[in-house]
C-alpha cells in the first residue's frame, strides 16, 4: 500500500517535471524565433532528471534507515524494566505483537497495556513518519523542479546534460560485467584462502585421498586430496573429446564442402538443438538409457563396466558438445580462402585430398583453438556427471569405474549448506578456483589461437 | 582429367599410365572420407532422434494416471468436532483466526483415514478379506486431506455422502500400468497380495480408471504423497526466475552493448572489457553458482533458495551472452546509416537510438530469447544457492523459498521409488523441453517476421 502511494507520487512528480520542462523549452521556441539549443524533450527530461534524484534520494534513505528507526522507536515505547527484563527473542516477539497491534490486525490472547500504548503510539508514529518522508520527497523534487525550470532558457544545452546522464547510466551498465568477473575472483579467492587455513595447499593439490569427513571437527576434518578428482574430470572429458571431436569435425566437413543445400539447411539445426539441451536432460539420458546400455555390451562382450561410469558420462558429454565443434569447425573452415582450395582442384588434388591436404592444415591453428574451447566447456559441465559419473572419488584409470570430477565435488560439499565455517564447505571455493583457473587459461588460450588464425587470412 | 594429359611424348604416357594406375586408389579414398561425412552426420542426427525419443517414450505414461472414484461419507461417529466457529461482533480479527485454527486443528487430529477406509471397502466385492494397513495403500496419502479440506470448507457435510475422485497410490500406479513385474514374489512388491488382488477388482469394478494426469500441472511437489506430486512449484519459482533475468539481464546487457560498442573510447580499458566479457561468457556454470552462494547468500543475507537470488545469478550468467549478441547485432547495421543520422544533425546519442538501435531490434530480441532459454535449463547453480531445498508450495513473491523445473527433474531422479519416478521425470522434461523449443520457436518465428520488416 504505501509504497504504491510512494510509487504513485514519483510518477505524478515525474510526469509534472517532464510537462513543465517541456511546455516552458516549447515556449522558448514560438517566442520570436530566438534559435533554441535543445529540443523540449530534452528539455523536459532535464527536468525530469533534477526532480527524481533528490526525492529517490531521500526515499532510498528512509527505506536504508527507516527500519532501525522504527525499532528504536517501538523499544523507547517499552518500559524499560520490561526490555531489561526479557531476552533477544521474547523481545523479538514483543516488537512483533505491537506491530500487529498497530495495523489493526490485533494479536490473540491477552493484550498488555503497555502493549496497547505502544501500539497506538507505533500507528501513530508510522503515520506521522510517512506523512514527514513523503513531504520531504515531494518539497525536495518540487525544489529541484523549480531549480531546474529556472535554468530552462534557449542558451541552455539541456540535450547535452541528458545525454551525459545516459552515457553514465551505459557505463553504468557494463561495469556489471566487470564486478561480475571482481565478485567471481574476489569471492573464490577469499574463501579459498580461508580453506587454506584448514589444510594445507600442497596437501590439497598433491593430496591423493579425497575423503572428506563431513562431520568432522579441529583436527579431523578428513582428506581433501585433489588428484582423484582431476583425474576424473580429465579422464571423462578426453572420452568426450574422444567421442566429439572426430563427429563434429567430419560432419563439420561433411556440412560445408559436400552437403547439397536441403540437406544442410536441414541437418545443421537439427544438430544444434543437441547445443539447446539443458545438461541435466542429458544427465538423465546417460543415467537411464545410455549406461544400462553400455552395461549390457559389457557383460554381452565379457566386459565390467559399471552403469554409473567415466564412460557412461564422457559419451554423453561427447554427444553434447558435438554441435559446439561442429560449429565452431565449420566457421573456421569456411574462413580458409576459396583461392587455396580452387589451387589445389586446380592441381588436380580430389575434394578429400583438398580436404586433408590443403584445407585441414590451413584451417588447424583454429580448429585447435575449437577444440580447446570444447575442453573448457567439458571440464566444467557439472549435472552429467553428477548423474552418470557414479560419484566415486578414487585415484584408479578404469574408465569403466565410476569416478567422481571436480564439479561433483563441489556440488557434494557446498550443497544447501551456507554455514562457511568448516573445510567441508569452504573446500567448494578451493575447487571452484581451480577449475576458474583452468578453464580461464584453456580459454584465454584458445581465444589467442583463433584470433591469430582469423587476422592471418584478413 | 586423363584426356586432358594425353599428349605424344612417351615421358607423358608413362606419367598418364601412373596416373591412371592410382586413380581408383585416390576415388576410392574420396568416397571413404565423403562415406565418414555421412556417417558422422547420421551419427550426430541419430543421437538427436535417440534422445528425444528415448524421452518420450519413457515421458508419455507418466501423463494419464490411476484415480480412485468414491464415494465419501462423512460418519459423524467418526468426525465428532465442536461446529465450526463463527466470528462475533467485536472479536478482533487475529482472536477469530486463533479460534479458527484451533478448530481446524482438532479436524486434521480426527481419524480421516477411517473415512477413507470405509469408503474404500463399501467399493470393494462384499466380505472382501484385508487389513486396514493393507487397504490404505491403495488410495494415495493425501486422500485423508483433500476430503479434510472438502469438510473444512463446508462442514454441513456431516452426515451426507459425496462422489470425491482421489487419486490411487503410486505402487498401485505402477501395478495396474506394469511398471513392476507382477510376477515377482511377495517379498518383492510395494504392495500385499490381498491389496494387489483388490486393485485388480476395482479396476474390473471400475472404481479405478485411468485419466489425465493433471497432478502434474495443478500439484506441488510431494513427498508424503508421490502420485500427487506435481511442477506448479517448480514451474512458478521458474517463472519468478526467468522474470528478473528478463527484468536485468536485457536492460543491462544491452546497454553495455551500446555502451562498448558505440561510446566507450578505444582504450586499454575497453580492451579488458572486452576479452573479459568473452572469457566470462565461457566460465563454467557451476562458478556462478559459488559467486551467488559467497556474495548473494553469505555476504549479502539475501533468504535462501528463493528465486530472486537464482535470478541474480542467472542474469549474471546471461549477461556475457546478451552483450555479445547485441554488439554484434550493432556492428552489422551499415555506415549509412550511422552517417546519414549524422549528417542531418543528430548527436550521436540520438543516433544511436533513434536509428541504429530499432534496425537491431529483431537481432537483440532473437538473443535475449535465446539467452533466457538457455537459462532456463540451467541446473548447477541453483544446486549451490540452496534451489535444492524441498518445497511443497507455489512460491507467491520472489523472495519465497522455491525450486525449479530443471531442479525438480533433478529432485525426482533421485527418488526412491523408480518405478514411478522415472516415467514422471521423463514427463517433466518433456514439459521443459516443450517450454524451451517454444521459446525457441517464437524466436525465430519473431526474427523472421521482424526482419521482413525491417
Amino acid at each position: 500500500m504505501n509504497s504504491l502511494i510512494i510509487a504513485g507520487l514519483l510518477l505524478v512528480l515525474l510526469g509534472l517535471a517532464y510537462q513543465s520542462g517541456w511546455s516552458r523549452g516549447r515556449g522558448l521556441a514560438t517566442a520570436n524565433g530566438v534559435k533554441v539549443h535543445s529540443r523540449p524533450q530534452y528539455h523536459g527530461s532535464y527536468v525530469a532528471i533534477w526532480t527524481l534524484v533528490p526525492a529517490l534520494v531521500i526515499i532510498g534513505l528512509w527505506g536504508w534507515l527507516g527500519d532501525g528507526i522504527t525499532h528504536n522507536f517501538i523499544v523507547s515505547q517499552i518500559p524499560t524494566e520490561t526490555v531489561q527484563s526479557l531476552d533477544q527473542v521474547g523481545l523479538n516477539a514483543t516488537i512483533a505483537r505491537i506491530k500487529a497491534l498497530a495495523s489493526g490486525y490485533g494479536v490473540a490472547g491477552e493484550i498488555l497495556p503497555y502493549e496497547q500504548t505502544a501500539g497506538d503510539a507505533l500507528r501513530s508514529f508510522q503515520f506521522i513518519t510517512f506523512l514527514v518522508v513523503i513531504a520531504a520527497a515531494a518539497i525536495a523534487g518540487a525544489a529541484a523542479l523549480f531549480y531546474a525550470r529556472s535554468r530552462v532558457t534557449a542558451r541552455h544545452r539541456a540535450r547535452n546534460a541528458v545525454e551525459r546522464v545516459i552515457n553514465l547510466a551505459l557505463l553504468a551498465c557494463s561495469a556489471v560485467a566487470i564486478l561480475t568477473t571482481v565478485g567471481i575472483v574476489a569471492s573464490l579467492v577469499t574463501e579459498a584462502a580461508r580453506f587454506f587455513t584448514f589444510i594445507n595447499p600442497l596437501d590439497f593439490f598433491f593430496g591423493t585421498v579425497w575423503n572428506p569427513n563431513n562431520a568432522g571437527t579441529a583436527g579431523n576434518w578428513g582428506s581433501y586430496g585433489l588428484l582423484p578428482l582431476l583425474v576424473g574430470t580429465l579422464m571423462i572429458t578426453f572420452i568426450a573429446m574422444l567421442v566429439a571431436v572426430p563427429v563434429g569435425l567430419m560432419a563439420a566437413i561433411y556440412l560445408s564442402q559436400y552437403a547439397p543445400r536441403q540437406l544442410r539447411a536441414i541437418a545443421k539445426p537439427i544438430i544444434e538443438i543437441l547445443a539447446g539441451i539443458p545438461t541435466i536432460v542429458f544427465g538423465f539420458f546417460a543415467l537411464v538409457t545410455v549406461g544400462p546400455f553400455l552395461r549390457d555390451i559389457g557383460n554381452f562382450i565379457g566386459l565390467s563396466i559399471s552403469a554409473t561410469s567415466a564412460l557412461t558420462a564422457g559419451v554423453v558429454m561427447g554427444i553434447m558438445i558435438i554441435p559446439f565443434v561442429s560449429s565452431l569447425s565449420d566457421d573456421i573452415l569456411n574462413q580458409v580462402p576459396r583461392s587455396l582450395r580452387d589451387g589445389a582442384y586446380g592441381l588436380g588434388a580430389t575434394q578429400s585430398e583438398t580436404i586433408r591436404n590443403v584445407l585441414l592444415p590451413a584451417a588447424l591453428p583454429g580448429i585447435v583453438g575449437a577444440f580447446l574451447l570444447a575442453v573448457s566447456r567439458a571440464v566444467g559441465e557439472t549435472m552429467i556427471v553428477v548423474l552418470a559419473a557414479g560419484n566415486s572419488p578414487v585415484l584408479r584409470g578404469n574408465p569403466f569405474e565410476p569416478v567422481a570430477t571436480i564439479t561433483v565435488s563441489i556440488v557434494n560439499q557446498l550443497t544447501g549448506d551456507t554455514d562457511f565455517a568448516g573445510p567441508q564447505s569452504l573446500v567448494g571455493f578451493a575447487l571452484g578456483l581451480t577449475l576458474f583457473v583452468i578453464t580461464l587459461c584453456l580459454n584465454i588460450f584458445a581465444l589467442f589461437i583463433v584470433r591469430r588464425f582469423r587476422e592471418q587470412y584478413e | 582429367m586423363a584426356d586432358t594429359l594425353s599428349t605424344t611424348a612417351p615421358a607423358s604416357n608413362d606419367r598418364t599410365r601412373l596416373i591412371r594406375a592410382s586413380l581408383s586408389r585416390r576415388h576410392l579414398s574420396e568416397s571413404i572420407f565423403r562415406g565418414l561425412g555421412l556417417a558422422a552426420i547420421i551419427v550426430a542426427l541419430g543421437f538427436v532422434a535417440l534422445l528425444f525419443v528415448d524421452i518420450v517414450r519413457k515421458g508419455i505414461p507418466a501423463f494419464t494416471q490411476s484415480n480412485l472414484h468414491l464415494s465419501v461419507t462423512f460418519d459423524p461417529e467418526i468426525i465428532s468436532v465442536d461446529p465450526a466457529p463463527v466470528r462475533a461482533a467485536g472479536q478482533s480479527e487475529a482472536d477469530f483466526q486463533a479460534a479458527n485454527l484451533k478448530w481446524q486443528r482438532d479436524v486434521a487430529m480426527l481419524n480421516w483415514n477411517k473415512v477413507i477406509e470405509a469408503s474404500l471397502r463399501a467399493a470393494a466385492p462384499a466380505g472382501y478379506e484385508i487389513d486396514t494397513r493393507q487397504i490404505l495403500t491403495i488410495a494415495e496419502t493425501d486422500a485423508r486431506h483433500r476430503v479434510r479440506e472438502l469438510f473444512v470448507k463446508d462442514p454441513t457435510l456431516l452426515g451426507k455422502t459425496v462422489q470425491v475422485d482421489v487419486l490411487a497410490s503410486a505402487n498401485a500406479d505402477n501395478w495396474i500400468k506394469g511398471n513392476i513385474n507382477r510376477d515377482l514374489g511377495d517379498a518383492q512388491q510395494q504392495l500385499s497380495a490381498p491389496a494387489r488382488g483388490l486393485i485388480d477388482q476395482y479396476e474390473t469394478n471400475g472404481t479405478i480408471t485411468s485419466g489425465f494426469a493433471w497432478s502434474i500441472f495443478t500439484n506441488v511437489d510431494s513427498r508424503a504423497a508421490p502420485a500427487s506430486a506435481g511442477l506448479l512449484g517448480a514451474f512458478v519459482g521458474t517463472l519468478w526466475m526467468m522474470l528478473v533475468v528478463i527484468l536485468l539481464a536485457v536492460p543491462i546487457g544491452v546497454a553495455s552493448a551500446i555502451y562498448l560498442e558505440e561510446f566507450a573510447p578505444k582504450s586499454r580499458l575497453t580492451d579488458l572489457i572486452e576479452v573479459n566479457i568473452n572469457n566470462l561468457a565461457a566460465v563454467p556454470s557451476i562458478v556462478f553458482g559459488l559467486l551467488g552462494a559467497a556474495v548473494f547468500i553469505n555476504y549479502m543475507h539475501l533468504p535462501i533458495s528463493a528465486p530472486i537470488v537464482g535470478g541474480l545469478v542467472l542474469t549474471l550468467m546471461t549477461l556475457p551472452t546478451i552483450i555479445i549478441a547485441t554488439r554484434g547485432a550493432l556492428l552489422g547495421v551499415s555506415p549509412a546509416l550511422r552517417q546519414a543520422a549524422l549528417g542531418m544533425g543528430a548527436s550521436k546519442t540520438q543516433m544511436v537510438f533513434h536509428h541504429v538501435l530499432p534496425v537491431t531490434f529483431p537481432s537483440i530480441l532473437t538473443a535475449t530469447i535465446l539467452g533466457v532459454a538457455h537459462a532456463l535449463g540451467e541446473t548447477a547453480p541453483l544446486l549451490l544457492i540452496g534451489m535444492k531445498a524441498f518445497v511443497a508450495a507455489v512460491p507467491a513473491t520472489p523472495l519465497d523459498q522455491a525450486t525449479a523445473l530443471p531442479v525438480q527433474i533433478y529432485l525426482w531422479q533421485g527418488n526412491e521409488n523408480r518405478n514411478f519416478f522415472e516415467p514422471r521425470t521423463a514427463a517433466a522434461i518433456m514439459v521443459l523441453l516443450v517450454v524451451m523449443i517454444m521459446l525457441n520457436g517464437v524466436a525465430i518465428y519473431l526474427r523472421s517476421k521482424l526482419e521482413k520488416r525491417a
